[in-house]
């Protein structure tokens, strides 16, 4: 018996054009079959991964539990809400013990090992300065948490940002008007002789100037001194306004020398609310604070205005009315800057989804991305307040508070505007190469 | 210990190097990263060696010459503007030149006065960092910009930021100072080290200029840690001043008594494996430290003279 219409014949070579539809047709049955369609879409549905560099232990721990705590909720809200561009987010932790040279080695993990499509969460001034080249030199954006000024004065790299947070130049450019309208205009400081203080120093004395009003002292105080009275002389007597900084576990003594020191006729007191993060502000010893003023990046305490958007992302991340864990009021958070966890998580889903971003592949598009925002409305987004960023500088300008110490609480007395924080910028990274 | 012909230990560390070159093929990206750190780290802790295992005197200070190396390079780059070769120069030759002056004072204590002077003066050393923070940047440090770490062959460049690039280079420095250690410490200069540490008295007696011998040996010792520092601040652009703190003091002692003091490989051995223990369990806890507290423990228990010294005293009398 013969095949009449060859079909079977396998003598037959020669490729028909009939042959070769029915095979592109088959082909294209396969790829459209239900397994094909899951195995192409694992690629585009896989999560985004972030590489979140912790400061788990270490110095800067206490404030790396709460920003945890913080991105964890973020987290959670982002893909509640659909994840960023249809993908869920999926957040990778490294601790980088607050330590430069064990952050670089978290950095290259991040990028080489968990490949992950950024890296993000650091606030220690160090460790951010110390990991940098390693972003730059693996082209993998690093958003940063850190209030230092170190990402604003462009000696960084391209791919460092800081969208979600203020920097400590522009936080103490603003609080200078209210301190010279308000609380006095002869001011002496007192910081701690190390990079955070001289971050203090250096931007107060010519930002109390443009108001009319001077720095008259400037004490350092070493970072290993654990006794302050022996200093407290050094105070000339014409002070009007104290403006501390001082942090670490010293700080419960310094109030107290400084309670001691004075008794009830003291100056006015300012300080930067970095020095009791995660502190409970009615501790013992802590009394001679009442009635003095603080800032804060975001208002530890419950505020009669708050919105609706701070209300829900103080629910969302887990602190009471009193800025303590709910359900534990002596785990005390670092309110005044873990904000900056939740804001920046938005800031890059959003540049993600304005630069189409689909993998490590895009990452030079989504620094782009980032840098072409401009700013961020008040919202369940940013629950902080609105914001302005500066592409060039790769740094977000916001409001500030002023808080006074009233009854064992922090109540906001006055809020910054934008326009006080803004400075020239420095440089330019858009210039720098991708 | 039986001594071991010279091609033999020749022959063990060429194969070491060898090794580590092939493994810049074989290695997952980030192992190959992290490698390059272990090196220079290593370098750091065979300068160490030189003087706390030949010599026998435990300092606590080495983080001065690894920072003054860091320092050296690193502000010769930043605040001078110069390239990456001059910049080595001026970090190795900072170090050497603190050794020499440490060395002329500290050299007059022993023991646990000796720690204690080494300590002081690293201590001075770290607060002049963060004194003059204008310069050196204080306790945030500074970024070496990536556009200046490159090295220039006339017409030709190697970007020290290239993973490959930097690779090499860790291992070039690495086994130089493996070799240079392995020389020293074969040579008569190198036994009149071992006299000393053994017995000083003995060896005064027997002629030699104990101090002037302990002092090349600081010496020697400072400007490897230095080589290994700048060559820190180059490869990997920061220079920071943790690196001069007292905990890069005790790193290198610890590593030195893992791996086997006075092992000429054991400095590597150690660095290796503190690296991989921190890197590996800090993935499962925020208490590594207290694993690697207890590997710690049981290293001392069952390799009291760290896992080289142990391997030399029990199996392989040979290793140098």
């Amino acid at each position: 018996m013969t095949d009449k219409n060859g079909f079977f014949d396998l003598s037959k070579t020669t490729l028909s054009r009939r042959t070769a539809l029915k095979g592109l047709a088959a082909g294209a049955g396969l790829a459209v079959a239900p397994g094909f369609v899951r195995y192409s879409q694992a690629q585009s549905s896989a999560p985004i991964k972030i590489g979140f560099q912790s400061h788990r232990t270490g110095i800067g721990a206490a404030y790396g539990r709460w920003y945890e705590k913080t991105t964890a909720a973020a987290v959670k809200a982002i893909n509640a809400a659909g994840g960023i561009n249809g993908r869920q987010v999926e957040v990778i932790i490294e601790d980088d013990g607050t330590d430069p040279g064990r952050g670089a080695e978290v950095v290259g993990k991040f990028a080489t090992q968990h490949k992950t499509d950024i890296v993000f969460g650091t606030l220690f001034s160090h460790v951010v300065i110390g990991s940098a080249p390693a972003a730059g030199e693996a082209k993998i954006p690093y958003f940063v948490v850190s209030e230092g000024h170190h990402v604003a004065s462009t000696k960084l790299n391209r791919y460092v940002f800081q969208p979600g947070i203020t920097d400590v130049k522009s936080q103490i450019q603003s609080m200078a008007p209210w301190i010279a309208a308000n609380a006095g205009k002869k001011v002496t400081q007192i910081f701690p002789d190390f990079a955070f203080g001289y971050d203090h120093r250096d931007y107060l004395p010519p930002a109390l100037k443009a108001q009319g009003a001077e720095v008259i002292a400037q004490i350092a105080i070493p970072p290993t001194e654990s006794s302050f009275t022996k200093y407290f002389p050094q105070i000339p007597a014409e002070t009007e306004v104290i403006y501390h900084v001082m942090v670490g576990p010293a700080v419960l003594t310094f109030v107290k020398e400084l309670g001691e020191f004075y008794g009830s006729n003291r100056p006015q007191l300012f300080g930067f609310i970095d020095s009791l993060e995660a502190v409970d502000i009615n501790s013992p010893g802590l009394e001679f604070l009442d009635g003095s003023h603080f800032w804060e990046g975001s208002p530890r305490y419950a505020q009669p205005d708050d919105s609706a958007a701070q209300k829900a992302y103080r629910a969302a991340v887990g602190i009471d009315d009193n800025g303590a864990a709910v359900g534990d009021p002596k785990d005390v958070s670092t309110a005044a800057h873990m904000f900056g966890c939740w804001e920046t998580l938005y800031v890059v889903k959003k540049a993600m989804e304005d630069a189409g971003y689909k993998g490590p592949e895009d990452r030079a598009k989504l620094v782009e991305a980032t840098e072409a925002l401009t700013a961020f409305a008040e919202g369940p987004e940013h629950p902080q307040g609105p914001k302005t960023f500066n592409g060039k500088i790769h740094q977000c300008f916001g409001i500030q508070n002023i808080s006074k110490v009233e009854g064992g609480k922090l109540k906001v007395v006055h809020k910054t505007k934008i326009e006080d924080g803004l400075y020239e910028a420095e440089g330019d990274y858009t210039k720098q190469a991708l | 210990m039986s001594e071991a012909s010279p091609a033999k230990a020749y022959a063990l560390h060429l194969g070491v190097i060898a090794l580590l070159f092939a493994l810049s093929f074989l290695l997952p990206e980030y192992y190959h990263g992290l490698l390059a750190r272990i090196m220079v780290l290593a370098v750091f802790a065979m300068g160490y060696n030189m003087l706390f295992g030949y010599v026998g005197l435990l300092s606590l200070g080495h983080a001065m010459f690894f920072g003054a190396g860091l320092y050296g390079a690193g502000l010769a780059v930043i605040q001078l503007g110069w390239n990456v070769p001059a910049a080595f120069a001026v970090g190795l030759g900072c170090g050497a030149v603190l050794a020499l002056i440490i060395g002329l004072l500290a050299l007059r204590t022993t023991g646990v006065a000796f720690m204690i002077v080494t300590m002081m003066f690293a201590q001075v050393f770290y607060l002049l960092i963060l004194y003059f923070a204008v310069w050196t940047g204080g306790d945030q440090g500074q970024v070496v910009p990536q556009p200046a770490r490159v090295l220039n062959f006339g017409a030709t460049s190697l970007d020290l930021t290239n993973p490959t690039v930097r690779y090499m280079s860790a291992l070039a420095l690495f086994s130089l100072v493996l070799l240079v250690t392995l020389a020293t410490v074969r040579s008569r200069y190198g036994r009149v080290l071992v006299a000393i540490r053994e017995n000083e008295e003995r060896t005064k007696m027997l002629g030699y200029d104990t101090f002037s011998n302990k002092l090349i040996a600081v010496v020697v010792s400072g400007a490897i840690c230095a080589a290994s520092g700048a060559a820190y601040a180059l490869l990997f652009g920061y220079v920071g001043s943790s690196f001069a703190s007292v905990q890069y003091s005790i790193l290198p002692l610890l590593w030195v008594l893992l791996g086997g003091a006075a092992t000429t490989l054991g400095p590597l051995i150690g660095t290796l494996f503190m690296y991989y223990v921190i890197d590996v369990t800090s993935g499962y806890t925020s208490a590594y430290l207290l694993i690697v507290g207890v590997a710690l423990i049981l290293l001392v228990l069952f390799f009291p003279k760290g896992i080289l010294g142990t391997i030399r005293q029990r199996w392989l009398g040979w290793l140098p």
